[in-house]
Parts: C-alpha cells; sequence; structure tokens
C-alpha cells in the first residue's frame, strides 16, 4: 500500500549569531548551512496497519508526514502509496487519504461545525448518500451530536479534535495521517480517540500512520513502531520484539525480581542512548 | 465556480458573527474613495479642465477602475493576506485538498465590507455615464463592462504576483501597494496627462491602459484609426493574469521543494 524507498530530504537554513552587528550583516549577505531532515529513509507498510511513528522533537517525523501526504518534494527517493507518486499526481492523490494536523485546525473559525463538513463535502466531491452515512457513523463513534451545531470557536480542545478527525474521514479515505492528535487532550478525550481510531481500523480498514510523543498512544494503538531519530531510520518492527530486546540487560541492572517490565518510555529513552540522538 | 459559491457563503456567515464591525467597515469603505472623489469634483469646480479631458470623461475612468479596484480587493483578498497563510503553516492544509490551490487560497478570504467601496464606485459610474456625452451602442455598452472585468483580472494578477513572492520572504510585501493602491490612483485620470514613460509603464508592464485610457478613447469616439482595435484593448489587459498565474505555479514548486 506504501512503499517509501531512499527518501532523502535536507533543508537550507540561514545561520544567524548573535548581536546587532551580525543582524544587520545578514540584511545583506546570508550564509547557509544544510540541514538533512531526512536521511534515506525506507519503509513498506500494508492495507490495514496501524503504524506508530516516533522519534525525538525534530527527528523529521512531520517531515515524512509531510512527503507522505504530498506537501513536500523529497531531494532524492522514491514513494509509491496506492499506486500514486504523491508529489506528482496531487489532486488525484490527496483525494485518497485523510490528515489531521493535531496543532492546526482545518476547521472554519466561526461558524458551527457542520457548516464546515457541508464545505469539505463539496470540496472533496463526496456523493450525498455516501457523505450522510459517514456523518451518521462519525456522529455517533466520535459522539458529536450535542456540538456539531456549535461553533468552533467555542469547543473545548477534546472537542474540536473529535471533530478534526472526523472532518478528516468525511470522504472516506483509504490512509489517514494523524500528526500528534492527541496533543494537549484530557486523559477522557484521548480515551476517546484512542478508541474511536481502533474502531475505524478495524471496521473500515483504514491504514494509519500516527505520529504522537505520547508512548501510552503507541502502546493502545500500534502493533508496529517505526523510529527515526535525526532524520535516519532506526528501528522498524513490533512493540514486543523491542521490548524483549530491552527488557533482560533492564532486568539485570536493577537487581530485584520484582521489577516490572520497563514502560515504553524508558525502552524509547534507552534507545535514544544506544543510538546517540538526544 | 459553484464551489467558489460555497466558500462565499461560509465566509459570509462567519462574517456574520461579528456584525458591528462589519457595518462600521463597510460604512467606512464606502466614504474613503469618496473623499477622493470630491478631491477630484473640487479641482474641476476650480480649473473645468485636464488637458482636454470633462469632469464627467474623468469620472467614468475613476469609477471604472475604483469598481475593478473593489470587486478584486473582495475577491483576492486571499492572495492579498497571503502571506498570513504561509507563515502559520495553513498553506500544508490546502495542499492536502483535492482542488487547484488558486481556487482555495480565492476561498479563503473574501472581504465583503469592500462593498461600500463598490456602491460608492457604482455610483459615481452611473452619474458618469447618464451625463457624459456619448451615444451609447451594444458594442459600447460591452467595452465599459470590459473594462471593469479587465481591471478586475490586472489588479488579482498583482495580488497573485505579491503573494508568490511570500514564497520566498514569508512576510508580505508593502511594496505591492505600489502597483494595487499607486495604479489605481494612477489609472483613475486618462493616461496621457503624464509623462511618456509613466503612460508608457501602465500600458506595456502593468496594462492599466487598456482597462480605462485606449476604450475610452472609443467610447468618446476620439480614436484615430481602426477603432475595432481600441475596443479590444480591454481583453488585452485579461491576459495579464495568465503569467502571473505562470509564476504561481512556480512559486509553489518552490514551496514544495524547500518547505520553507
Amino acid at each position: 500500500m506504501i512503499t517509501v524507498s531512499g527518501i532523502s530530504k535536507s533543508f537550507k537554513v540561514a545561520k544567524r549569531s548573535s548581536g546587532v552587528r551580525s543582524a544587520v550583516k545578514s540584511l545583506f549577505r546570508r550564509e547557509y548551512t544544510e540541514v538533512a531532515a531526512l536521511n534515506e529513509i525506507s519503509f513498506h507498510i500494508a492495507p490495514g496497519e496501524i503504524v506508530g511513528y516516533i522519534g525525538p522533537n525534530g527527528a523529521g517525523k512531520s517531515t515524512t508526514i509531510k512527503v507522505m501526504s504530498g506537501i513536500l518534494v523529497p531531494d532524492r527517493g522514491t514513494c509509491t502509496i496506492m499506486g500514486y507518486t504523491p508529489w506528482l499526481d496531487r489532486v488525484a492523490y490527496v483525494k485518497n487519504i485523510g490528515v489531521v494536523f493535531g496543532q492546526r485546525s482545518q476547521l472554519w473559525w466561526d461558524v458551527p461545525v457542520i457548516d464546515s463538513f457541508e464545505l469539505l463535502r463539496d470540496i472533496y466531491g463526496v456523493q450525498e448518500n455516501e457523505y450522510k452515512s459517514n456523518l451518521k457513523l462519525l456522529v455517533e463513534t466520535l459522539d458529536l451530536k450535542d456540538i456539531i451545531h456549535t461553533p468552533v470557536r467555542q469547543l473545548s480542545l477534546g472537542q474540536r479534535m473529535r471533530c478534526e478527525i472526523a472532518a478528516s474521514l468525511l470522504h472516506s479515505p483509504s490512509i489517514l495521517f494523524l500528526d500528534e492528535p492527541t496533543i494537549g487532550l484530557d486523559a477522557i478525550s484521548k480515551l476517546a480517540v484512542r478508541q474511536f481510531i481502533t474502531t475505524i481500523n478495524k471496521e473500515k480498514g483504514v491504514t494509519i500512520i500516527l505520529t504522537t510523543h505520547d508512548m501510552n498512544d503507541i502502546e493502545a494503538l500500534a502493533q508496529r513502531i517505526i523510529l527515526i531519530g535525526k532524520g535516519s531510520l532506526l528501528y522498524d518492527g513490533n512493540l514486543n520484539t523491542l521490548r524483549e530486546r530491552f527488557a533482560p540487560s533492564n532486568l539485570v541492572t536493577e537487581a530485584g525480581s520484582s521489577i516490572n517490565a520497563p514502560s515504553i518510555d524508558d525502552i524509547i529513552v534507552q534507545m535514544y542512548k544506544e543510538y546517540q540522538i538526544t | 465556480m459553484r464551489l467558489f459559491g460555497k466558500y462565499l457563503l461560509i465566509l459570509f456567515k462567519s462574517q456574520m458573527q461579528y456584525r458591528t464591525s462589519f457595518w462600521l467597515l463597510t460604512f467606512g469603505q464606502f466614504f474613503i474613495p469618496f473623499s477622493v472623489f470630491a478631491g477630484l469634483y473640487f479641482m474641476f469646480e476650480r480649473f473645468g479642465q485636464i488637458k482636454g479631458w470633462d469632469f464627467f470623461e474623468v469620472a467614468l475612468c475613476f469609477g471604472v477602475i475604483h469598481m475593478a479596484f473593489a470587486i478584486s480587493e473582495c475577491m483576492a483578498r486571499g492572495f492579498d493576506m497571503f502571506s498570513s497563510l504561509v507563515a502559520n503553516g495553513d498553506f500544508d492544509r490546502l495542499l492536502v485538498r483535492p482542488r487547484s490551490t488558486v481556487l482555495q487560497v480565492l476561498g479563503s478570504k473574501f472581504e465583503f465590507t469592500r462593498f461600500g467601496r463598490l456602491l460608492q464606485s457604482a455610483l459615481v459610474l452611473a452619474w458618469a455615464i447618464s451625463q457624459i456625452h456619448v451615444e451609447w451602442t451594444f458594442l459600447k455598452a460591452l467595452t465599459l463592462l470590459f473594462m471593469i472585468v479587465s481591471g478586475v483580472f490586472i489588479f488579482t494578477g498583482i495580488f497573485i504576483l505579491m503573494a508568490t513572492m511570500c514564497f520566498w520572504t514569508i512576510q508580505g510585501l508593502e511594496v505591492a501597494n505600489i502597483f494595487t493602491d499607486g495604479g489605481r490612483e494612477m489609472a483613475q485620470y486618462p493616461l496621457n496627462i503624464y509623462q511618456k514613460w509613466v503612460a508608457r509603464f501602465f500600458t506595456y508592464v502593468i496594462p492599466f491602459g487598456c482597462v480605462n485610457y485606449l476604450p475610452l478613447l472609443y467610447l468618446l469616439g476620439r480614436t484615430e484609426g481602426s477603432s475595432a482595435l481600441y475596443a479590444l484593448t480591454p481583453l488585452a489587459g485579461c491576459i495579464f493574469i495568465l503569467p502571473c498565474l505562470l509564476i504561481w505555479r512556480f512559486g509553489v514548486r518552490h514551496y514544495r521543494s524547500t518547505g520553507s
């Protein structure tokens, strides 16, 4: 379904040093440094998988999502998703995906949620009966009934996130990219969002790629994780395998038999240390 | 086109959430060009005419260019305010939707308060038409209509050009106002009252001359040579938007490869 091979991407970043003099100097002449955001990233994702895509801040998670959703063109490498190259056939391709940026809204701020949904229906050209059945399902499973006629600016963050996720699924995409969907949510909303992600994955077979810093998200959702750091792929595989790999050494060092298996956060920190990416 | 209407509807609903500010701004927008027009009126009161142009001929120019400006400010406000769209990253959102970027940017903002300005310039235009010494024919009416359309295309083109610059600079460029506000101020008079190079610049580089001066000659029957050619000049003005759209596409491609 998704095949990414050898994707590399670097950004030019203007060098800045402190002080008024260098600030004035940079007005006229700037020096750039190349920062490699992605370095030879390759992986394959099968239909119906939920993949947790993790890494520290600035590791290149969002850049990968942007490449896969057709926003950015990589410097090198190929990416085939459902037969499309995302950045070449943008318009035809994006009809098949849904994207949620946790930190940015896609809803129209001043109008009731339902108005945004109807405009999205028109933007994606969704058939009326398909829209109606999707909307019904989303309203039921995400419990939106009471908030759908409220202007977005009056919603709480948790309510808004549920609407965001609904908005990105109105056109029945086969792939859903979730960039930090649980950021800033309280416990109840987090659980609701997680449960919903499992539901649409099971019932509609939607492939889900999710980035997050909340390891409980990963534990609850993803059978498979892809870990990147400083633009390189560090680990790709099963969560349990990862646990086993790090669990024994942990038990040895901490003498005492009653220690539980290390939490995901511990494992991640250890991995970062091992790969020297902190 | 239908989708654009849908965009308008949702923006209109948003605007109606802030009714007081809507009415105040509309009211203000009605009187801004009004003061300019009053200045024009008193100048003619004093001098009678400028280089053989009388008051109603200039008022026609004024009405056409201000109407075109008001319409394009309404419609192309998304391009005018494009820097904010790039700076806060909302442009990424547009790129994951299956529609052209131009349509989506146009649909991102619509300045309803400019109706005040539109109304005021329409009134001036109507007054000028009723008083001017022209024998109206169907073709002349059509030419007049296309003068406004052509003006809208040119102003929109400039907005698009300046929006494209944001892909490199991120910040909005006030420099655009030289050509939009400046062009509007210049083109509210017939171009031949200016220095040659000014007139040339606004005919061949930014073709405001095609919006009013050249077709105006045709309306007034002052053309030399083929009058049909003058009648067609507004169409030439419309073409201005094509290179602008090309440059826009180039800008979008640049954005997607650098991801500023």
